[in-house]
């Protein structure tokens, strides 16, 4: 008879994802497929109409440019976060953890407080600023606050530590021999980096990309604070429909299609990485 | 992997849910209300007067109690406070009392003005807690001259390109383009409302951001000079600075009102009046007018003000007469979605 262990082991955790994800996830998703009331209440009546209007140019261009910020963040984030993975797993051993938990150690405040203390640094009148004054400079500061750039730094600001904790699981775990072998059989550095090193490490990069890329698209308060409410990003557009627009259909038509797009990604990513390992166990 | 996307669908399912749960549990009387809108010991205080056993409930905007309200056919909640839009909404979904004035003796207090308010004449199911106007708020120590037209927030002088902050809000900020060009506050014609997005376009390339919140802060911090601003909200910026000062811009105003609404299907519709008329107490609204600087539209509660501070805040002195010369904005609607389409339209355009 087989095991039932596992099976007991992750009844509670699914009873509570069911219960408290799939089926309020559900029930707002559902409503993408009623009319909205015209007083903002919602009518029972079938329509697919709020379903197309996510794909009027309008709200279409608003997707494409959320992913190409959310693109821009992830491709940052994972130069970044690789080569700071990459010095980690590069140190002694003993150090590493201690590297580790500074990696992660911005995750113990706040969201909010985080981002605004970018606030703090970047506004006119802010930190930076200041120390230019400070210096000697005294010419016109370039805008830093509340432009795309801000709002792309604050995304990689906060998701980096997905990368470098991405990326160094599989650098600490590569065989060193494979890449002194390759030195033995006259590699230099940067071809036995290209060649064995960066495709070995490669799914951690995807996922890594895919993790900053995924929590990017849907983020709100990020360009909310940093982008001034001038970039409006699908996240904001999402939180507008429920709660100034009071137009919920709307709202989650653009949150399924948003699901839909992570969901992709997410699954893309785990058959990749999955077809990666798979791979590396059967050289093995 | 499924972490994340519990994180997602928690995040995007949050605000849905937030209106599907149940409503609060029925108490003698269930008050909901913005965060510091009253008093901090009025619910105590009404209890002690009436002897009866009150709870307040917050919520952050007129929308957030809107969807629980409308979810659960207004049922848990006895007296909420909005917007007047919201208050016809209201109304219009059925959900508001009819006010029976023998219970409230205090709406006598009122000014005859605002006993004759627009979206509710005569206060068949609202009564106003407070009144005011959107105009400009801004730094006379920072700016080459005064502005007098919302043209200056809209094509500001090369000196304060960069430095101008817009309400965020859908109604306001487009209430700002439609004013300028001498249109009605609830404008739904089409071609009318397309001169206004692309004025606002236009306006937005000036911008240093579009703020709801935080905006008197940063006329305080000299981030902003000149921002688009609800007039008690400019005081708490004057509060700071003497130097901040709030005009209406020649081509008006809308007329905001934030009302008190009892609902029909409260459960305790005595002490819900009681309430209401507990609030309309001169010592009790007039403590609104004192701390939280907002015209409250109660005669003997205005009248109490002290002199020094109409002086400072000298909005806190325009008269019900002044006020009522100004359009309130109205619920629009089938055409929300066109206003917030050509909001989207404005916050996506670079």
């Amino acid at each position: 008879m087989a095991d039932r262990k596992p099976l007991y082991l992750m009844t509670p955790a699914l009873a509570w994802l069911t219960a408290f994800m799939v089926v309020p996830c559900l029930l707002v998703l559902a409503l993408a497929f009623f009319r909205r009331g015209i007083y903002g209440g919602i009518e029972y009546t079938f329509t697919l109409e709020t379903i197309a209007l996510v794909f009027d140019p309008l709200y279409a261009s608003i997707f494409i440019k959320s992913a190409l910020i959310a693109g821009l963040a992830g491709l940052i984030a994972s130069v970044i976060g690789y080569s700071a993975a990459y010095a980690i797993a590069a140190m002694p051993a003993r150090r590493q953890p201690l590297l580790l938990f500074f990696a992660v150690l911005p995750f113990w405040s706040n969201y909010l407080v985080r981002t605004y203390a970018w606030i703090v640094l970047l506004n006119r009148e802010g930190l930076i600023t200041a120390l230019a004054r400070y210096l000697g400079y005294d010419g016109e500061m370039p805008r830093m606050l509340y432009t795309e750039s801000a709002v792309v730094i604050g995304l990689v600001y906060n998701y980096l530590p997905f990368v470098i904790l991405a990326c160094y699981a599989p650098l600490s775990r590569l065989n060193p021999e494979i890449a002194e072998a390759s030195r033995d059989l006259g590699g230099s550095a940067w071809t036995t980096f290209r060649r064995i090193t960066l495709p070995m490490t490669a799914p951690g990069i995807a996922t890594g990309f895919v993790f900053v890329f995924v929590l990017s698209i849907g983020n709100f308060v990020t360009p909310a604070l940093l982008g001034g409410g001038q970039f409006q990003m699908i996240g904001n557009l999402v939180y507008a429909q429920f709660l100034t627009a009071n137009d919920w259909p709307f709202g989650a038509a653009l949150s399924m299609v948003l699901i839909a797009v992570m969901m992709g990604l997410l699954t893309l990513q785990t058959f990749v990485s999955e077809r990666a390992s798979g791979a590396r166990t059967k050289e093995a | 992997m499924l972490k994340q996307t519990v994180a997602v669908c928690a995040l995007l399912g949050a605000a849905g849910v937030a209106g599907m749960t149940a409503p609060v549990q029925a108490e003698e009387l269930v008050v909901s209300n913005w965060d510091g809108y009253m008093a901090p010991d009025a619910i105590e205080a009404f209890n002690e007067a009436t002897g009866n056993d009150a709870e307040l409930v917050l919520h952050a905007t007129n929308e957030e109690i809107m969807g629980k309200l409308i979810a659960s056919k207004g049922r848990g909640y006895d007296v909420v406070f909005v917007s007047s839009p919201f208050a016809e909404v209201l109304h219009n979904l059925g959900l508001a009392e009819e006010l029976d004035h023998d219970k409230i003796p205090n709406l006598d207090n009122l000014y005859a003005q605002a006993q004759e308010l627009k979206h509710d004449p005569g206060n068949t199911f609202s009564v106003p807690y407070a009144w005011g106007t959107t105009g400009l708020c801004y730094r006379s120590d920072l700016l080459e001259e005064e502005p007098t037209s919302w043209m200056a927030l809209l094509d500001p002088s090369d000196e304060v390109t960069g430095k101008t902050t817009m309400l965020a809000t859908d109604r306001w900020l487009l209430a700002a383009g439609l004013l300028a060009k001498g249109y009605s506050v609830n404008e739904t014609d089409p071609e009318k409302l397309q001169e206004v997005r692309d004025l606002l376009i236009e306006a937005k390339k000036t911008l240093l951001a579009y703020d709801d919140t935080t905006f008197y802060a940063k006329l305080v911090s000299g981030e902003a000079e000149l921002v688009q601003a609800w007039d008690g909200w400019c005081n708490y910026g004057i509060a700071e600075n003497a130097d901040i000062k709030y005009v209406v811009p020649e081509e008006g105003s809308d007329l905001w009102v934030d009302t008190m609404v009892i609902l029909k299907n409260a459960e305790n519709k005595e002490a819900a009046y009681e309430f209401v008329n507990f609030m309309l107490d001169p010592e009790n609204h007039g403590w609104a007018a004192e701390n939280i600087l907002y015209k409250v539209p109660n005669e003997p509660a205005m009248a109490s003000l002290s002199e020094e501070m109409l002086e400072t805040y000298p909005n806190m002195a325009m008269s019900p007469d002044a006020l009522m010369q100004y359009e309130q904005l109205r619920d629009v609607g089938e055409d929300q979605r066109t206003y917030s389409r050509i909001v989207s339209e404005i916050k996506a355009a670079n």
